[in-house]
């Protein structure tokens, strides 16, 4: 019987392959649900705790929490959009996002996601901390003033590249992105410019030199469409299977 | 049974730590400027030149907050107006001045005003006219309470007059996705 293979997402079906997380079931359905560290080609990490999701009323992280017969998920709600925006919100203020003064501005998940949620306002104090740039390396630059512990870059290094070029350190409020290399310089580790590493930062922090503007702002990837729809289009889906 | 046309809102603008690109991408509602003028009169603004903030219904500041002389006209229109609005990446969260947060004011002005060669050797000006610059610049929020906020850098005339719109409606301004922007 078929019907054991779906659940409800807002009141509707999304069918499920056995396997499948309930935010890939949701995004392969044509169903988004806001997320920022859950990237299709990783491990789920359930850290931004953004794809928070309600199953049967509790509080699950839609990117960890395997999809199941008959629960009934709640997402598009009013609560859960306010606890969205506000982790947004403090995303922002734990960093310095100047969003026009920055190259990935247009292209910035954590950008695309507040405008999707319709996030007006920073509504919390700024911390703005100091966090120095690192551009001794000849092709990559790191403004870690962006970065949201995300570990994109970490899993894509340690998994895909085998380098382990990058890691956290320290806890809470001082958690940061750190280089592994005895300098902590960039120039100092064995990344090469053409490394997974340097392609999955949903924010500003691995820039590749010379190209920053080559795409003006204003025609960047979620200026021409809101994120709820690229990641719909980018979600993986068997073949022949229906686009949103 | 005579007609009355309703009260026009009174309306007060300024800009703080901002450069006036709000100011000027709100004249760029261009033509739309005769529809506002039949909703609402202007107070103090670069538009009126009216020195001081008088009772009005709503505030519109561009720029943070990086001065003494800021946190002065920030109160004063706040005392005075009923709804105040932030515009601008500078009003929510310090912008581009804000930059200079994670450096010491004095080294700030050393390199200015004395180490940098190509500018003027007076030393670091101490007019008493001169507001004091503040330790670090903030988003006006973290000064006093702002109601609405408008981000961009600066927001479109299309996003100013859809959200002065919804304003004036009544209604909690929301912006389209063409129209929120950051950047």
């Amino acid at each position: 019987m078929n019907q054991a293979q779906s659940f409800t997402l807002d009141g509707a079906d999304v069918p499920y392959r056995p396997g499948q997380t309930i935010i890939q079931a949701a995004l392969a359905a044509g169903r988004y649900i806001p997320h920022l560290c859950y990237h299709p080609e990783f491990k789920p990490h359930g850290s931004c705790k953004l794809c928070t999701v309600k199953v049967d009323g509790r509080d699950m992280a839609a990117c960890t929490t395997p999809a199941a017969p008959g629960i009934a998920v709640e997402s598009d709600t009013q609560e859960i959009n306010d606890q969205r925006r506000m982790l947004v919100q403090m995303l922002f203020v734990e960093g310095n996002h100047f969003c026009p003064s920055c190259e990935q501005s247009g292209n910035c998940m954590l950008q695309a996601v507040a405008y999707d949620l319709g996030v007006m306002s920073p509504r919390f104090s700024h911390l703005y901390p100091s966090r120095p740039v690192d551009a001794s390396h000849p092709e990559i630059l790191l403004d870690f003033d962006r970065c949201i512990l995300c570990e994109l870059c970490i899993r894509a290094s340690a998994e895909v590249d085998r380098k382990s070029v990058f890691a956290l350190s320290g806890r809470g409020i001082t958690k940061r992105l750190i280089v592994n290399a005895a300098s902590g310089r960039l120039a100092d580790t064995n990344l090469a410019a053409s490394d997974k590493a340097t392609q999955v930062c949903p924010v500003g922090v691995i820039l590749r030199k010379g190209g920053a503007f080559a795409v003006p702002i204003g025609k960047r990837k979620y200026d021409l469409k809101p994120i709820s729809a690229r990641a719909l289009e980018d979600a993986p889906r068997p073949p022949g299977a229906r686009h949103g | 049974m005579v007609e009355t046309k309703p009260r026009k809102l009174r309306i007060a603008t300024t800009s703080l730590a901002g450069c006036f690109g709000c100011h000027m991408s709100f004249l760029d509602i261009d033509e739309r400027l005769f529809d506002l003028v039949e909703l609402v009169e202007f107070d103090r603004s670069p538009i009126t030149d009216i020195k001081h903030c008088g009772r009005c219904d709503v505030g519109i500041i561009e720029g943070g907050v990086c001065n003494a002389e800021n946190v002065h006209v920030l109160r004063e229109f706040r005392v005075n107006c009923k709804i105040l609005i932030a515009i601008g990446a500078c009003a929510l969260n310090g912008g581009l001045p804000a930059q200079r947060n994670h450096l010491d004011l004095r080294d700030c002005l050393q390199e200015v005003y004395a180490t940098e060669a190509s500018l003027s050797s007076g030393g670091i000006p101490n007019d008493p006219e001169l507001p004091l610059p503040l330790d670090k610049v903030h988003p006006l929020h973290e000064v006093v309470k702002i109601d609405y906020f408008l981000p961009g850098c600066p927001p479109s005339g299309d996003a100013i007059w859809r959200f002065v719109n919804d304003l004036l409606a009544g209604r909690t301004p929301r912006l389209p996705h063409e129209l929120m922007h950051y950047d």
